[in-house]
């Protein structure tokens, strides 16, 4: 699979992922540390990619939803937005209900997967 | 040099938003010594315009974006984007007022 396939199918497996310059914890950009940030305020699980450690991925996840800057935010296989974006939605209360929606339809999703898998081997 | 890149930002959007309101601001000085910059600019941009009725925030931004590719590879780094509609303009600054 190549990398921008790679890219799609991680961005479809993690209900809510950033790829950002540095991780949460020590972020290498101020607008990666001011989203990154945001998402942990919501007290919402996310992903991180630290694009800065794979040359590759910065290069290749522009292409994904034609989108030319870092960080990136997908929520539920969809690019959010920016920085901005994300603070705007997390200024306005939208943030966290959008993560934990995302969070719950990918649980309930893996569960019915699992219930089905039981179902067949029994 | 920084003059003339928010110029250009500024005859870009112009000719793309044709918006009510622009304002450029070059806010590189934020950000001395952020080698990974490669020399390039860090702008905000606040856009008052009503092609941005009726879409999300994401389109807004793409519509920015895109009236800005030519200048993302030569001179901006890094773009904070305020993108309001005239009735959003209004309504806030009647809020604050």
């Amino acid at each position: 699979m190549d990398l921008l396939e790679t890219l799609k199918q991680q961005i479809r497996d993690n209900p809510v992922i950033i790829y950002m310059k540095g991780t949460p914890e020590l972020p290498m950009c101020g607008f990666s540390q001011r989203a990154a940030q945001a998402m942990m305020d919501t007290g919402v699980e996310f992903a991180y990619v630290n694009v800065l450690q794979n040359p590759r991925i910065m290069e290749e996840l522009p292409k994904v939803a034609d989108w030319p800057t870092f960080p990136q935010i997908y929520i539920d296989g969809e690019l959010v937005g920016g920085c901005d974006i994300v603070l705007e939605l997390h200024a306005q209360g939208e943030l966290k209900p959008m993560m934990e929606q995302a969070v719950a339809k990918a649980k309930e999703a893996k569960e019915k997967e699992q219930a089905g898998d039981d179902a067949s081997s029994s | 040099m920084s003059a003339e890149r928010v110029e250009r930002i500024r005859e870009y959007l112009e000719a793309a938003l044709a918006p009510q309101q622009l304002e450029v601001i070059d806010e590189s000085h934020l950000h001395a010594g952020h080698a990974s910059a490669g020399g390039k600019g860090h702008f905000r941009v606040r856009v008052v315009s009503g092609r941005f009725s009726g879409l999300g925030l994401l389109q807004r931004h793409r519509l920015v974006y895109d009236a800005l590719s030519e200048l993302m590879e030569q001179d901006i780094h890094a773009l904070a984007i305020e993108a309001r509609t005239p009735e959003e303009s209004n309504r806030s600054k009647e809020s604050s007022s």
